[in-house]
């Protein structure tokens, strides 16, 4: 115990952080041994992985970089796509754990390298204009992977942009993307063990970064450019040195959600999908990377849990959504908050409440 | 030979010439004094030596390097530090940091260190934390390390700045209005701490100041601009007594 209140107020705030996912994981895992989660719930787990990992990588962009960007769902989708690609033909035929892992490594690299191609003009653009680029470029690359019909056969793969018959495949060739259609009929790989080792294993490499040099020079940057690049911070290198990273991680977590469907098709990875992660990390707290987490899964799995409401659910789901909202943002509720806090901690029970929050205070 | 020297550095802005003939030496280090009336171009001199402005004419040599139209990053690198008169921190982040940020070009490691946390990482994240918790004693901020800049007090924030600047390890730092918003006594005490650090890092200082006691207390050598141009340098007492930086400031012909 006394070695841990020694310790760094970041390296302890981290363990919680990993506390919760391990936490979340064996849950999750003794409610389904102990068949009390239903078939849609246990359905859920891997996405819930899914767009934890896309929350937190989003999250180094928007809270840790400073710059907003609405093209997640296109890096998402590039990974997915390659990942997928490489699963129907070589991974299938590996140990389902390495070919998973090989797939997410590809899936990682290819958006990884979509990062940086994309990075290198966007990067030059601030705020608004960013947004509008970043959304233009995940659009692109939703549009472009509808169009590609990509087959193989003895002679390798064949790639056209008109339809599959121009693929020339011989007899017994596969046709592996069918344009819109997009990839069918694969074998499902994740797990949801897979999932919560994707989620931990981006925790390492986001928190470990902030907390470093690196991570430093991304932060000081969206603090201050100006002051940022007179202390001799390369702010071009910074800038995409988080992009990269944010998008390598959203790439893996593409093809974490690929493999957990046996068919995948360019237009789930639309605005839609960019814009619910941002909410996500908007809801969670901007440069809050537990806060990520924690909103990813909850307002993951919350349409689901309207749905008995039926036609109301997503007018419920928006109003929850203002209220988080409201709830964490405004300066008003913010400083009711306290009054009531204030007021409540003169029970003894609640004594005890705050002097932990004191405790964790800051570290957040 | 100069530790600094600006050669006819002009820069305009379409038809306006915001600094021209900018003829300036500065040694190593010493105190050097930059003042002038409102809107004389003081902090455009900053800019252009830091290479936030590209000067549309001139030379700016560095200890025998040539540093014209370098990108601010570089230029830095390259040994000149400076503080804003708009302070310009890392405000989210805490004080220790800030500096931290200061030091990233004198103490490196590599991204994948940083994140796998391979060997050397503690090594050097320690010797960082402690020339950092140097600095930030020599300037009485040792106790406030692990807040927030934001939440310092203004007099604090100014001097946190420059002790950024000066973890850069620079050769030259530049100082734009170190004592703007001071009451007597803290400025009293910054010109104290300026004299120690020059002395101590043995760094020349370039200094804008409005309050007059300041400059001709700790500059040795004056420069006074006014409407883009040098209009006198030399000692503070050559400079009280002068009548064209009597006129610039007073108006008269």
């Amino acid at each position: 115990m006394n070695s841990l209140k020694t310790m760094k107020k970041s390296t302890r705030s981290n363990l919680v952080t990993y506390g919760i996912v391990i936490g979340f994981y064996v849950v999750m895992q003794l409610l389904v041994s102990g068949g009390m989660l239903s078939n849609s719930m246990q359905g859920m787990l891997v996405p819930i992985c899914t767009y934890v990992v896309l929350a937190v990588s989003l999250n180094l962009t928007v809270g840790i970089l400073g710059e907003l960007s609405l093209g997640h769902a296109g890096f998402m989708s590039a990974g997915a796509f390659s990942g997928a690609v490489f699963w129907v033909i070589a991974g299938v035929n590996m140990p389902a754990p390495l070919g998973l892992a090989l797939a997410m490594l590809i899936g990682g690299v290819v958006a990884g390298v979509f990062g940086f191609v994309i990075g290198i003009p966007v990067l030059r653009l601030r705020g608004d204009y960013l947004a509008i680029v970043t959304l233009a470029f995940g659009e692109i690359i939703k549009n472009v992977l509808n169009a590609i019909y990509l087959g193989w056969d003895s002679n390798g793969l064949h790639f056209s942009l008109s339809d599959s018959a121009a693929l020339n495949l011989e007899e017994g060739g596969e046709v592996i993307i069918n344009g819109a259609i997009g990839i069918t009929g694969m074998k499902k790989a994740s797990t949801f063990t897979a999932g919560i080792i994707l989620v931990l294993l981006t925790l390492f490499v986001v928190l470990n970064l902030v907390n470093s040099r690196a991570g430093r020079a991304i932060m000081s940057i969206r603090d201050n450019r100006i002051a940022a690049e007179a202390t001799g911070i390369n702010v071009t290198k910074y800038k995409l040195m988080a992009f990269i990273t944010s998008a390598f991680l959203a790439g893996m977590a593409g093809v974490l959600y690929a493999l957990n469907m046996s068919a995948l098709a360019a237009r789930k990875f639309d605005y839609n999908t960019s814009i619910l992660v941002l909410v996500f990390v908007v809801l969670g707290g901007i440069g809050n990377i537990r806060g990520s987490i924690i909103a990813a899964a909850v307002l993951y799995v919350l349409p689901e849990m309207l749905r008995g409401l039926n036609d109301y659910r997503m007018l419920i789901y928006a109003i929850i959504l203002i209220v988080v909202m409201i709830f964490n943002q405004s300066p008003q509720v913010v400083a009711w908050r306290a009054q009531v806090w204030e007021k409540l901690s003169t029970i003894g029970f609640f004594q005890k409440l705050a002097k932990l929050k004191k405790q964790s205070k800051g570290e957040a | 030979m100069a530790l600094l020297e600006v050669m006819n550095v002009g820069i305009a802005f379409g038809g306006l010439q915001a600094v021209a003939q900018l003829d300036m030496k500065i040694e190593k280090g010493h105190l050097y004094g930059l003042i002038g009336p409102n809107g004389a171009g003081k902090t455009t001199v900053f800019n252009l030596l830091t290479g936030v402005y590209r000067p549309t004419e001139g030379d700016i040599i560095l200890d025998g390097k040539n540093i014209t139209g370098n990108a601010p990053a570089k230029i830095n690198q390259a040994g000149i530090a400076r503080t804003f008169q708009n302070i310009r921190l890392f405000d989210q982040m805490t004080v220790l940091d800030n500096v931290k940020i200061g030091l990233h070009n004198q103490i490196k490691y590599s991204m994948w260190t940083g994140i796998f946390r391979l060997p050397g990482f503690k090594d050097k994240e320690q010797q960082m934390e402690y020339q950092a918790m140097k600095l930030l004693k020599i300037f009485d901020l040792d106790k406030e390390a692990n807040l927030p800049a934001s939440s310092l007090p203004y007099g604090k924030q100014r001097k946190l700045e420059i002790a950024r600047a000066l973890a850069t390890n620079p050769k030259l730092l530049l100082l734009d209005e170190p004592a703007a918003g001071m009451n007597p006594s803290e400025s009293e005490e910054l010109m104290n701490t300026i004299k120690f650090v020059q002395k101590e890092f043995d760094v020349a200082i370039l200094l804008i100041e409005h309050d007059m006691n300041f400059v001709m207390g700790i500059c040795e050598y004056i420069y006074v601009l006014d409407y883009g141009r040098i209009i006198a340098q030399g000692t503070g007492e050559s400079i009280r007594n002068n009548p064209k930086v009597i006129a610039a400031y007073l108006g008269g012909d």
